[in-house]
């Protein structure tokens, strides 16, 4: 074993150091609270919101920094930095929505706005900071791409219990959050202010931000909201079983980036877990069972298996010759045809149900042509496994009657 | 400061800085229309990886290969995004994210990985270029400007840069009906034959030309201002979408020229011997012109019906 994976192992099993352990921990209880709002805020579409409040934070935390920095010789101390960092990041957020409200300038270009022109000036501001030769400019570079590895013991500290108090929060306002996104008219029906409910999760971007900021650094903040969220999608249809999965996801990518990072020289953090987080995302996309490209392409297959072997059946029913190759080797294979393309026994047997199968499926379809049952026929299955007994029984009833009224008449029309 | 410090320090970076602008503004005045500004933004981070691999590869920084490279990298990104959005049925914009994020991020891990951490390319740099050293030591007077021996030694990146362009605005005035017919009504220009499929995937390729070519010479940050503020305070002042896009340019170059005089010289009128980042000064005066509109432009407001 090589000394990266050694590292590594040991970083995963929170053993290289309470340091690196701290560090991990928190950077899962930071996936799982950014995994769930950022669920929130793809379903309210406000994904790309996070991307503007990361940007924004800029301005604000290189002006504590250069305020702490004239007033008392550390400018590292985190809690004000953050406070900084949240103060301009609502600013940013605030001109989001002002620029959206009162202009005719659409959302996105408001946030590209907000997004570039705070972080300019938070550029201006850091050469300004280069400049007062503090000798502490290291500390800021590491705000832009994220840095766990020169983390300190209380910084670390301090994120993992403000990242465990959010997802707190978080539970907490899950019902009203939920019935937003869900259904906002229903939401505001039962009494709940859809804009109340956007200001807070608009809050808790913000704040999923700031307490990124040192360790997913501002630049990437945005993908620690968006690629669990993203990802959850491809597992479940269910907005409050999305919540969960998203959390679970962006808990894990935190927890095995910061590992990642930890155990390796002085990469940036930041890019480490968006890496990782995309690669849950790349599993999800092509694993996730509900809709993952495997899962979508072995539902595909298995259908036109379905379509081939009822057609195949139906064709033998009315003693037409088959030609297609698929068929032939999926009714072969079920043992319905013999090589020479005759029906066995067996064959004859299931033609006879899939005719009378269809027949039903015509008849119930001609009976309730609006049904919702009708319209599923296309999915092939069996009608007795979407039919009670009962109505089983009547439809059966009503296609013998109909049968021997056509003989009745056939015979009349023989005796003509 | 004499005329030559001027001509050899500030005159090429100052119209590098106005040709990267106008570059940005002109097509970013139809992807605000199209509701499409933060394709701007995706773009000039998922172009990183591209030029990160083309200058590890070839050791130096490269026009061909590092558009090559941009080139690849933008269409990994187009191909992963309609994955996404297709197979999850996902907002493009959240399908946008999950994408310029991880493209930037491999870029800067490639970036640090690679060890080839010399001057010229590093995680600063691609945020927020390095436009004070792009200089003309071979100018020797004001005559240097009409002497091509000596033009010849001008900053690789304000050649390149006139000549995306002079591409862009070729791109413009030839496609101009398709692209407003594109923009406003696609069912009517595909019904007249106007192409809108095509003119949008063209428009993507010049703004990813544009985005690249300034990028390299004033960083990601001006990039992403240029595209979207310039338009949008022109978008504010004007319902004539001709009348737009010159204003657009105009409000660019102010941007350009503006910004980088007050980070050259603004903090020494202030009593401040030092200079700051002209990136980012060029993208908050585009912001402060944006903010004027904002507050004075004549149509700020969406028409009443």
């Amino acid at each position: 074993m090589n000394e990266f994976t050694s590292n590594l192992l040991s970083a995963l099993t929170l053993r290289a150091g309470f340091n690196s352990a701290l560090v991990c921990i928190g950077a899962a209880l930071l996936g799982i609270a950014a995994g769930s709002v950022g669920t929130y805020a793809l379903l309210r579409r406000r994904s790309l919101a996070s991307d503007a409040a990361g940007h924004a934070t800029l301005p604000g935390l290189v002006i504590v920094f250069i305020l702490l920095s004239w007033l008392s010789g550390d400018a590292r101390w985190v809690p004000a930095l953050m406070l900084g960092a949240a103060c301009s990041a609502a600013v940013g957020l605030a001109s989001v929505q002002l620029i959206h409200s009162r202009s005719r300038l659409p959302e996105d270009a408001a946030i590209g706005i907000v997004l570039s022109v705070f972080f300019g000036v938070g550029i201006v501001l850091m050469t300004v900071a280069q400049n007062l030769q503090t000798g502490q400019q290291a500390g800021l570079a590491a705000y832009l791409l994220g840095s766990a590895a020169s983390m300190l013991r209380n910084e670390a500290q301090l994120i993992a219990a403000a990242a465990f108090l959010l997802s707190l929060v978080i539970y907490a306002l899950r019902r009203p959050l939920n019935l937003v996104c869900f259904d906002p008219d229903y939401a505001r029906v039962q009494g709940l202010s859809v804009q109340r409910m956007d200001l807070a999760l608009n809050i808790l971007l913000l704040t999923v931000v700031v307490i990124s900021l040192k360790v997913v650094g501002l630049v990437l903040s945005v993908a620690l909201t968006i690629i669990p969220a993203v990802a959850a999608r491809f597992w479940t249809d269910n907005t409050r079983h999305m919540v969960t999965v998203a959390a679970t996801l962006g808990g894990a990518g935190g927890y095995i980036g910061a590992a990642l990072s930890s155990s390796t020289e002085n990469l940036p953090t930041g890019a480490v877990i968006t890496l990782t987080l995309f690669s849950i995302f790349l599993a999800s996309l092509l694993l996730a069972p509900a809709r993952g490209v495997l899962a979508t392409l072995l539902r595909h297959l298995s259908f036109r298996r379905r379509v081939h072997r009822r057609q195949g059946l139906l064709a033998l029913y009315r003693g037409e010759p088959i030609y297609d190759g698929l068929t032939l080797k999926l009714l072969r294979k079920a043992a319905w045809i013999r090589r020479d393309g005759v029906a066995t026994p067996a064959g004859a047997i299931a033609a006879q149900r899939a005719a009378r199968d269809e027949q039903l499926w015509t008849l119930l379809r001609k009976r309730h042509s609006s049904n919702k049952l009708a319209r599923q026929y296309h999915q092939l299955v069996p009608i007795r496994h979407v039919l009670s007994e009962d109505a089983l029984h009547e439809l059966e009833r009503e296609l013998q009657a109909r049968a021997s009224e056509d003989q009745g008449q056939e015979e009349d029309h023989g005796r003509h | 400061m004499d005329g030559i410090d001027f001509l050899q320090l500030s005159l090429p970076p100052i119209v590098i800085a106005v040709l990267a602008g106008v570059a940005c503004a002109l097509p970013g005045n139809f992807l605000l229309l199209r509701r499409q500004s933060l394709i701007g933004d995706a773009v000039s981070h998922v172009v990183l990886p591209g030029v990160v691999g083309a200058y590890v590869l070839t050791g130096a920084m490269n026009t061909m290969p590092m558009l090559a490279g941009a080139a690849v990298a933008a269409v990994i990104a187009v191909i992963l995004i309609e994955l996404i959005r297709r197979l999850g049925k996902i907002e493009p914009g959240a399908a946008m994210g999950v994408v310029f994020t991880t493209l930037f991020a491999a870029g800067v891990l490639w970036l640090e990985l690679s060890h080839t951490s010399n001057v010229h390319l590093d995680v600063e740099h691609v945020l927020y270029g390095n436009l004070e050293s792009l200089i003309w030591l071979d100018a020797e007077s004001w005559r240097s400007l009409a002497d091509p021996a000596a033009l010849a030694f001008l900053p690789g990146q304000l050649t390149r840069l006139l000549y995306v362009l002079a591409i862009i605005v070729v791109f413009l005035v030839l496609g101009w009906r398709a692209l407003v017919l594109g923009t406003f009504d696609p069912d009517f220009a595909a019904g007249i034959g106007a192409r809108p499929g095509l003119f949008n995937i063209l428009l993507l390729i010049v703004v990813a030309l544009a985005a690249v070519a300034a990028f390299e010479a004033v960083g990601a940050v001006i990039v992403v201002a240029m595209f979207i503020c310039p338009p949008a305070a022109a978008r504010l002042m004007t319902n004539n979408l001709r009348l737009q896009v010159w204003l657009s340019a105009l409000i660019a170059g102010i941007a350009a020229v503006s910004g980088y005089v007050l980070a050259s010289w603004g903090p020494l009128w202030l009593g401040w011997p030092h200079s700051v980042s002209a990136a980012g000064m060029i993208a908050v005066m585009g912001g402060v012109q944006l903010a004027l509109a904002f507050a004075f432009g004549r149509h700020r407001q969406r028409p009443t019906p």
